[in-house]
């Protein structure tokens, strides 16, 4: 209310003044982030992110006048980080890219064409990497990507249960895989050969697809193939699993997987490096030789392909210290720092001569990836293809549930599909 | 008082920012709604093209959607009515004129309402755990078997209401209240005499002048629900198998993870549309129901 | 008979509000227990040993104190600036009289019901273009455009007498003296009101903070605990600290005006 000392109003004006004015100065010049200058921004992801900070002082050490920023993001909100931060125009000089993503961001022009850095790089060479995992980071044989760490899919699985059923070696066919569950399923009826966690992951029956020679998508990939004969083929083995309950259909029931493959609920299990430190630490000791790691096996005896994964280091087009990220890329691939990176995360080095350590080579788990990275291939190489990964499991975790037959689930999984690229479709062939 | 220009400085400001950053983006969502603006045009602007109807027709078609739209409609039916019950419960309940410490238990009531919901949903995230959740454990209290509330597709959306109801409700309780406070002591006075009871006199007199609070509260209530998002984000992440993707879910997914634009900003507009139908509805039941 | 009724109510209210709290206060409980010991059946309500070492993993390792500034710092600036703006428009619309001034007052209440997230996609685009996706400005110029604000204002200004304002102006007051020194101090009440309304809505907002702040060292803290949710899943203690930190700012904001802002929904809910 008004009334005497009336001149409180005039000051108070100004305070408000002067304290609206430094707000506004302070949200227009506090603004973005540690931007350019002589920081090289590096996104990092999960795991990865969490420990790469601790190979940066070494680099830093090595050159000192290069310094480091690391951001560590979440996987699940990576991808929509990624194309967020290339929308907004604000990309990190380098970042880790999952090599699936790679087409996505080729599209989008926003990594660089590494050939020329390679060229005249000294200690970098193809060679240097495993066949099918260097494919990844090329699109249409021009590089975008280093190899940072390698992923794929084996069968982890527990040897004493197989031993009690005839089994001392993992099966190495589809058959036998098959026989080996309906051992399983006979011994112990209330319990599971395998697990497929069909709620989260859609790497098994792709790879099942993958190992029959199904290409996914056709017409250059710019229609779904998935009601093709060899899908199909792979789907109906996936299916048998579950009509014959040697997986469990109510992924759901199993909260923790460790215990449950501890207390022998499931006997096998694909899936990455990452599980190998997982289960060397929360499975009981008394467990620690009774379970082991093993190529996955082929619908026809061998060993059967499986994803090629992993994450590459990419260089932002745009980025105004290309020279010191190649720096870091090529510090990053240096086989210590690999082993180094292997030892603080439990992921396996792109890096063939890391191998040879005896870190890895000691590793008896470790074995199976090397022998598998010899039989990975890509994924389509489509920007679509994360959503098309998520639209397949969902259709395929429908099969398992009896939903759908295996012809109506893959012919309505291709119905999507190819709404999916229907964009593709007109930029490739001009429909 | 027409002192035009003065008016016209004070309003500026205001109208300028609704009209440069709400209506202007609102126009703007409504044309890219007409295209089809993805990644690849992001990629280079040529490969945007206008496909009209295409997006809406798309929307229709995609299974996805419809799963949306149920499970949004799920949590509205069953949670809106339930959190109005509950709300008007506890304003009854605080009613009593002998009743002491109602501040207390206002407030009480109240604290959910302003705390964030990324924290209640990561605290809520535990407490349905199915080892270690208070909710299973108090369940085995009871002689009951646990249940997987997350990961269940058929408890996954009850758990998410549970927990909205438990967040809200001292909100609208605080409009009952407030309504409550309006309705005139003579009218009950008058009930009594002519021999209501209070059960009675709660259904003659209460419920009638309330209506325009409640009618006033659902549509609220309804608005805020069609736009449920930050729950499923944080605790189910649209699963298990969809059942707790929401509409705006959908629309966060399609635009800012596959970046599918145009097809998002359909979805937002048809979001809009149920939201409008649905608050014209409830006007036109107010007007209906007298008031 | 009674009596028992009104014990019976007692039990009723508390038992609710003990069911209404208790997630609350599990949530600071936990959030001093050792690491791992809320992870065991049964579940443990108090902690075996008060201990700190959650938060100071958040001031330290996860850099919290700039996630707070952040929140801070965004919630003020938005408050201060939408009191501002939206205390003029209200004024305008509830005392001045112009051409189509009811008309422009409903068509903006009737766009209340346009979901925010319809404008979610272009407002990215559009700040994209302007440079300022992944500021503070970035947060703050859609955090001014309310209009529940003006609502509120105009709804309480309407009830200044105009012979006060009629008598300023004879005085000689300018147009903005007769704002600023006449007619904000009777809105005291209602401002408050909104004020507190506006810093918890910012406080608490999250969608749009999650999209338009890439960089990590902008996060605001619902944001930086949703991404300390989805990495650290095991780690429930630590953020349940976190979760801690992100209501307890509010919850003592609210303890201490309980008042204006519980009068002020009930104010606004009530027709005019």
């Amino acid at each position: 209310m008004q009334g005497p000392g009336d001149e409180t109003p005039r000051v108070r004006r100004r305070g408000a003044v002067t304290v609206l004015a430094v707000l506004l100065a302070a949200a227009v010049h506090s603004c973005g982030p540690r931007g350019s200058g002589d920081v090289v921004t590096f996104w990092a992801f999960g795991v990865e992110g969490e420990h790469v900070a601790k190979l940066i002082p070494e680099f830093e050490r090595r050159n000192p006048g290069i310094r480091v920023h690391v951001q560590m993001i979440p996987w699940n909100a990576a991808h929509e980080k990624l194309l967020t931060a290339f929308a907004g125009g604000s990309l990190p000089d380098m970042w880790q890219l999952g090599n699936t993503w790679i087409p996505e961001f080729t599209t989008l022009n926003a990594i660089e064409d590494l050939g020329p850095w390679l060229a005249r790089s000294r200690t970098l060479r193809p060679s240097c990497y495993f066949p099918g995992i260097w494919d990844t980071n090329l699109m249409d044989s021009v590089l975008f990507g280093i190899p940072w760490y390698v992923d794929t899919r084996v069968l982890f699985y527990r040897s004493d249960l197989l031993a009690a059923v005839g089994y001392a070696a993992p099966p190495k066919s589809w058959d036998e895989w098959f026989d080996v569950c309906a051992r399983l399923k006979r011994a112990h009826p209330d319990r599971y050969g395998v697990f497929f966690s069909t709620n989260n992951e859609w790497a098994p029956p792709v790879i099942m697809g993958l190992q029959e020679h199904s290409p996914l998508l056709k017409e250059r990939n710019t229609r779904g193939d998935f009601s093709g004969p060899e899908f199909v083929r792979a789907t109906q083995a996936f299916d048998r699993f579950f009509t014959n309950a040697w997986a469990p259909v109510k992924t759901t029931q199993i909260v923790n997987v460790f215990q449950a493959f501890a207390e022998g609920y499931f006997a096998m299990y694909i899936t990455g490096p990452w599980n190998i430190g997982e289960f060397s630490r929360r499975l009981p000791d008394s467990l620690q030789d009774r379970w082991m790691t093993a190529p996955l096996p082929g619908p026809d005896g061998g060993i059967g392909l499986s994803t090629a994964g992993g994450s590459s280091l990419v260089m932002f087009r745009g980025s105004h210290h290309k020279e010191e990220v190649w720096k870091l890329i090529e510090f990053l691939s240096e086989p210590a720092e690999q082993l180094e990176f292997y030892r603080l995360t439990g992921n396996l080095p792109a890096r063939r001569e890391a191998w040879g350590d005896s870190a890895l080579a000691s590793n008896r788990y470790a074995a199976a990836f090397f022998t598998q990275f010899e039989h990975v291939v890509a994924t389509p190489k489509v920007p679509e293809w994360e959503q098309i990964a998520q639209k397949a499991r969902e259709y395929i975790e429908l099969i398992t549930m009896d939903q759908y037959t295996v012809g109506e689930g893959l012919a309505a999984l291709d119905r999507e599909v190819d709404i999916i690229l229907a964009k593709r479709r007109w930029l490739v062939r001009g429909e | 008082m027409a002192n035009r220009r003065a008016a016209f400085l004070f309003l500026a400001p205001a109208l300028l920012a609704i009209g440069v950053f709400f209506f202007l983006p609102v126009l703007a969502a409504f044309v890219l709604s007409f295209t089809d603006f993805d990644i690849y045009a992001l990629g280079n602007f040529a490969y945007a093209r206008f496909v009209g109807l295409h997006n809406y027709a798309q929307l229709l078609g995609d299974p996805l959607f419809w799963q949306a739209l149920k499970n949004t409609f799920y949590f509205l039916v069953a949670g809106g009515p339930l959190s109005i019950a509950v709300s008007l419960g506890a304003a009854l309940m605080l009613q009593p004129k002998f009743l002491r410490f109602k501040q207390l238990f206002r407030t009480a009531y109240f604290a959910p309402v302003v705390t964030t919901l990324v924290a209640v949903a990561v605290v809520w995230r535990f407490v349905y755990h199915p080892r270690f959740g208070i909710l299973n454990y108090l369940l085995s209290l009871a002689g009951l078997g646990g249940i997987d509330w997350l990961g269940d597709p058929h408890w996954a959306m009850p758990a998410i209401i549970l927990m909205a109801v438990w967040k809200n409700f001292g909100y609208n309780m605080i409009i009952f209240i407030a309504g409550l406070q309006a309705i005139p002591g003579e009218l009950y006075e008058a009930a009594a005499i002519d021999g209501a009871g209070r059960f009675q006199q709660f259904r003659s007199v209460t419920l009638p002048m309330l209506a325009p609070t409640t009618v006033f509260i659902g549509i609220i209530t309804m608005i805020g629900y069609f736009q449920l998002f930050a729950e499923p984000y944080v605790m189910t992440q649209g699963g298990p198998r969809n059942t707790t993707l929401s509409i705006v879910y959908l629309m966060y997914q399609q635009g800012f993870r596959w970046w599918n634009m145009g097809y998002s900003a359909a979805l937002a507009f048809i979001l809009f549309a149920f939201i409008l139908a649905g608050s014209v509805l409830q006007a036109r039941m107010q007007k209906r129901w007298g008031v | 008979m009674r009596r028992i009724g009104r014990l019976l109510l007692y039990v009723l209210l508390a038992a609710l509000a003990v069911l209404t709290l208790a997630p609350i206060v599990w949530m600071v409980s936990a959030s001093f227990m050792p690491a791992g010991q809320s992870s065991a059946f049964p579940p443990p309500f108090f902690p075996r040993a008060v201990t700190f070492e959650h938060y100071e993993r958040l001031f330290t390792g996860i850099r919290l104190a700039r996630y707070l500034f952040n929140s801070a710092f965004l919630a003020l600036s938005v408050t201060a600036i939408s009191l501002a703006v939206n205390s003029m428009a209200g004024y305008a619309f509830a005392k001045y009289r112009f051409r189509g001034r009811d008309r422009l007052f409903r068509l903006l209440i009737a766009s209340m019901v346009i979901p925010s997230q319809v404008t979610m996609l272009p407002l990215f685009l559009m700040l994209n273009k302007m440079g300022l996706i992944n500021t503070y400005l970035g947060v703050i110029i859609p955090g001014i455009a309310g209009i529940f604000g003006i609502f509120l204002i105009r709804q309480f200004a309407l009830s200044i007498p105009d012979s006060l304002i009629e008598a300023a102006r004879m005085d000689g007051a300018s147009d903005f003296r007769i704002y600023w020194s006449l007619v904000l101090p009777l809105c005291k009440p209602v401002l408050v009101t909104l004020a507190i309304f506006t810093f918890m809505g910012t406080w608490n907002d999250f969608l749009w903070p999650l999209i338009v702040m890439t960089d990590d060292s902008m996060y605001t803290l619902p944001v930086a605990l949703a991404n300390l949710s989805l990495e650290h899943v095991q780690d429930t203690e630590l953020m349940m600290a976190g979760a801690v930190m992100t209501v307890a700012p509010v919850l003592v904001l609210f303890a201490s005006v309980q008042r204006y802002y519980i009068s002020g929904i009930m104010a606004g809910s009530l027709k005019e």
